[in-house]
């Protein structure tokens, strides 16, 4: 075989295995919630009611990923020494569309979120995908980053709703799951049930990331510390 | 050029001002009429839902027009405004004054009162716009009544940013649906207001149930009734006399 003939370097798939992991690994082994401590605010903040949740989720997502691609397009003329208050006004600009955009199309799931969507802009995971990923890379792997990065925030989020409403209010996304004769109330003594005001306050929200962020580790083998 | 230089700095600073401004721009004035139309139709939403009618943000407005016959403002002792001082059609008059904004930016006694004479299933209704403080914001709501201007036929509520499973229950069936039923006024005629009380107490047909752990938008949500429907109640009174001395 000869060594001589210079092999091209085949083109990158837009799913290479590589690209396939961008969006892999941060659903575990790099979650931005869990493992690289990201976002946490929001996390307890928004997960009271699975559907909270989840259009929380996918505006991040959405501007995680747009974020991403924008300033990977710029990151060969960004001047360095501004690059922060470039991705702060890049990221602020996309939450007040975003905002805009849901109060004008989709007016009742705006009215229910209208602060937390403002507060996307705070969301350390925007901004920390950014700095870490798309200054450095071509806009089509931060499209893939954002997207993960947008999903493994959705699995935290959307596991944390799903508990917090259903132990905390016996719902889910706003319908009653646990039947109404099994919660106790004063104007039904006999229910067995007693709804856990404590988990739908932001500290119970906490302790349930820190049960998620044990029980993640002692399944994944690659996030146990020597 | 060189990239790190000050005036390139200054140059890529002020260029990105101005293109993602204009784009804010561009966007809010096109999505501007899309938002006004949904603030409009949200509070006839409201004011339907304070009677009863369920209906969505896109039904709001033939059901508003359908059931909503007349609109008369109070000024903050409780007699009517002449409506030719009005300038226009007394309903958008009526919808252009926001209860909130009436409590927030107003002195007492400059503050403007709109009441809706509505119509269900050939019955008189009237529907008050009430607005206070919650725990984080504003909160706004709409009380019905029945012809008697004392037993309540349903009431609506909204918020800007109580907290989501806690003070923003107040917009939910549960809360909403203990007010049907209830009387404005004791048995001689005399203005009670409906109360917001601490959940379990024994119920009278002047309380309704707060919200457990909403403890402060409880409060706020009594505090708004109680305020806003005096005004109206004198009006109600000033009505029922005349009535009597009629006949």
């Amino acid at each position: 075989m000869s060594t001589t003939e210079v092999k091209k370097a085949p083109k990158e798939g837009l799913f290479s295995k590589k690209n396939r992991k961008l969006i892999t690994d941060p659903l575990n082994d790099s979650n931005p919630v869990t493992v690289q401590v990201l976002g946490i605010c929001s996390a307890l903040a928004v997960t009271v009611q699975v559907k909270n949740a989840f259009v929380m989720a996918a505006s991040v997502t959405a501007v995680t990923i747009l974020g991403n691609v924008l300033m990977s397009l710029m990151r060969n003329i960004v001047p360095n020494r501004i690059r922060i208050i470039v991705q702060l006004v890049v990221v602020a600009a996309l939450v007040i569309i975003v905002d805009q955009t849901l109060k004008a199309f989709v007016y009742d799931v705006s009215k229910q979120l209208s602060v937390f969507v403002g507060l996307i802009i705070t969301n350390c995971i925007i901004m920390g995908r950014i700095e870490a990923f798309a200054l450095g890379n071509k806009p089509w792997p931060s499209v893939l980053d954002g997207l993960g990065n947008g999903l493994g925030y959705g699995i935290v989020l959307m596991t944390l709703g799903v508990v917090r409403e259903l132990f905390g209010s016996g719902k889910l996304w706003g319908a009653q799951v646990l039947p109404e004769s099994w919660i106790y109330s004063v104007n039904n003594p006999d229910g067995w049930y007693v709804l856990n005001n404590f988990i739908i306050l932001p500290p119970m929200a906490l302790m349930l990331v820190g049960l998620y962020i044990w029980i993640q580790r002692a399944r994944n083998t690659k996030l146990i510390e020597s | 050029m060189n990239k790190d230089s000050n005036a390139y700095t200054i140059i890529f600073a002020f260029v990105m001002c101005v293109v993602v401004g204009t784009a804010l721009v561009l966007v809010a004035q096109l999505l501007k009429p899309f938002q006004d139309a949904n603030i409009l139709n949200d509070k006839k939403q409201n004011i339907l839902a304070a009677l009863q009618i369920k209906t969505d943000l896109k039904g709001a407005e033939a059901k508003f027009n359908e059931h909503v016959k007349e609109a008369i403002i109070l000024n903050a002792k409780g007699e009517a405004i002449d409506p030719a001082t009005l300038g226009g059609d007394p309903i958008k008059a009526a919808l252009d004054i926001n209860a909130l904004t009436e409590f927030k930016d107003k002195k007492p006694e400059e503050r403007k009162y709109p009441l809706f004479v509505c119509e269900k299933e050939s019955k008189t209704y009237f529907v008050m716009p009430v607005g206070g403080l919650g725990l984080w914001a504003g909160i706004w709501g709409y009380v019905s009544v029945e012809a008697d201007m004392n037993t309540v036929a349903g009431a609506s509520f909204d918020h800007k940013s109580e907290t989501p499973g806690l003070g923003a229950e107040i917009t939910t069936d549960f809360f909403e649906g203990q007010f049907p039923g209830k009387k404005l006024n004791d048995e001689t005629g005399n203005f009670v207001s409906i109360r917001v009380v601490k959940p379990g107490t024994p119920q009278t047909e002047h309380t309704v149930d707060g919200i457990s752990g909403g403890t402060f938008t409880s409060k706020g949500v009594d505090e708004m009734l109680t305020r806003c429907l005096s005004v109206y109640s004198v009006y109600f009174k000033s009505m029922s006399n005349s009535v009597t001395a009629t006949n």
